[in-house]
């Protein structure tokens, strides 16, 4: 089925839950990153329940510091 | 009223029918404080003093490092062991003498950053950590400021405007990560021009923000990674589970989280 991750249309296996697809996506740090699906923020414990389903909008948004020092 | 001076210094501003004369005043007339003057405040404070911001509120504990000097533009090679403050406060009094500089020579926390940014109608976070950032954008929804927050990394930047009501920082990024879990610039690098990038588009959030013109990036999020030019907005609401700015909020009163910064040029 396809998806759009981060804008960009892609085919990905059925019943990948968003855990699985963050890992498929070599996401090796879970914690550190936010996942807005169809325009909104799904808590985190809901990663492992949440199955990705065809024509989802899916956003991996990452954290960012720096500018200071 | 402008006089002669001003409107000749800044009539490429008035010119824009955008702005014209009556925006150039709110401009002079505005007050925006900078946390960090840094690779971020350096940029937007250059552009804001340019522009005629009436008062530049600068905030920042640190003095200029050799290391800085390739992306905070605003300070030169003999203003290594100065504070920062001064060093921009001193760039600013010659790019533009209409411009009232507050110095602030310390690290804005939780029990003063309320204080520091009363007076000012825009906040600008240039700061580098995340206890810093989630630190602002706590004290600006609870405070009912508007806000500008960027992050950059090796080629990657981000920002989002907040306004009171609409969706904050954390919406999108519930709490600080672990110390050391996200590398900073000066662990993992940044290319200096990204810090520019991200510095200006902050000033023009704060100057469209006094002016009124145009659309804020409110319930948006702007990331860029500069190796390919590739930009996107993300589309963001108000997240109603938000713990600062939702229907139910756990934090109404700020607290200073671990300074996660681990600077490997100590």
């Amino acid at each position: 089925m396809t998806v759009k991750i981060n804008g960009t249309e892609e085919t990905i296996d059925d019943g990948l839950s968003i855990s699985g697809l963050l890992k498929k996506k070599d996401v090796d740090m879970p914690d550190m990153v936010s996942v807005e699906l169809n325009g909104e923020i799904l808590d985190r414990e809901l990663f492992d329940s949440t199955v990705v389903k065809q024509g989802d909008d899916i956003e991996f948004l990452y954290f960012m510091g720096g500018g200071q020092r | 009223m402008l006089n002669d001076e001003q409107i000749e210094r800044y009539s490429r501003h008035i010119i824009l029918k955008d702005i014209g004369g009556t925006g150039q005043e709110k401009i002079l007339n505005g007050k925006v404080l900078i946390i960090g003057m840094g690779g971020l405040g350096a940029p937007a404070a250059l552009y804001l003093a340019a522009a005629g911001v009436g008062t530049l509120g600068l905030v920042d504990g640190d003095v200029v490092d050799l290391s800085n000097l390739q992306r905070q533009v605003i300070h030169f090679t003999p203003d290594v062991g100065r504070p920062k403050v001064e060093s921009a406060k001193e760039k600013i009094a010659q790019i533009n003498p209409d411009v009232k500089v507050n110095t602030h020579h310390t690290l804005a926390t939780a029990d003063t950053i309320i204080d520091l940014m009363k007076d000012y109608d825009f906040i600008i976070d240039g700061t580098d950590n995340f206890p810093a950032k989630f630190l602002i954008n706590d004290a600006c929804v609870i405070a009912k400021k508007p806000y500008s927050h960027g992050g950059i990394l090796r080629f990657d930047g981000q920002t989002l405007t907040h306004t009171p009501g609409e969706m904050c920082y954390r919406c999108v990024f519930h709490s600080p990560p672990p110390p050391n879990a996200v590398p900073t610039c000066s662990q993992a690098g940044v290319l200096g021009a990204i810090a520019g990038m991200l510095g200006t588009m902050q000033a023009a959030e704060a100057l469209k923000y006094l002016t009124g013109v145009g659309d804020l990036l409110t319930n948006k999020l702007l990331i860029f990674n500069a190796k390919n030019m590739a930009f996107r907005t993300v589309k963001m609401k108000r997240n109603p589970k938000c713990p600062v700015c939702g229907d139910n909020p756990t934090i109404t009163q700020l607290e200073d989280y671990e300074q996660a910064i681990c600077a490997l040029k100590k």
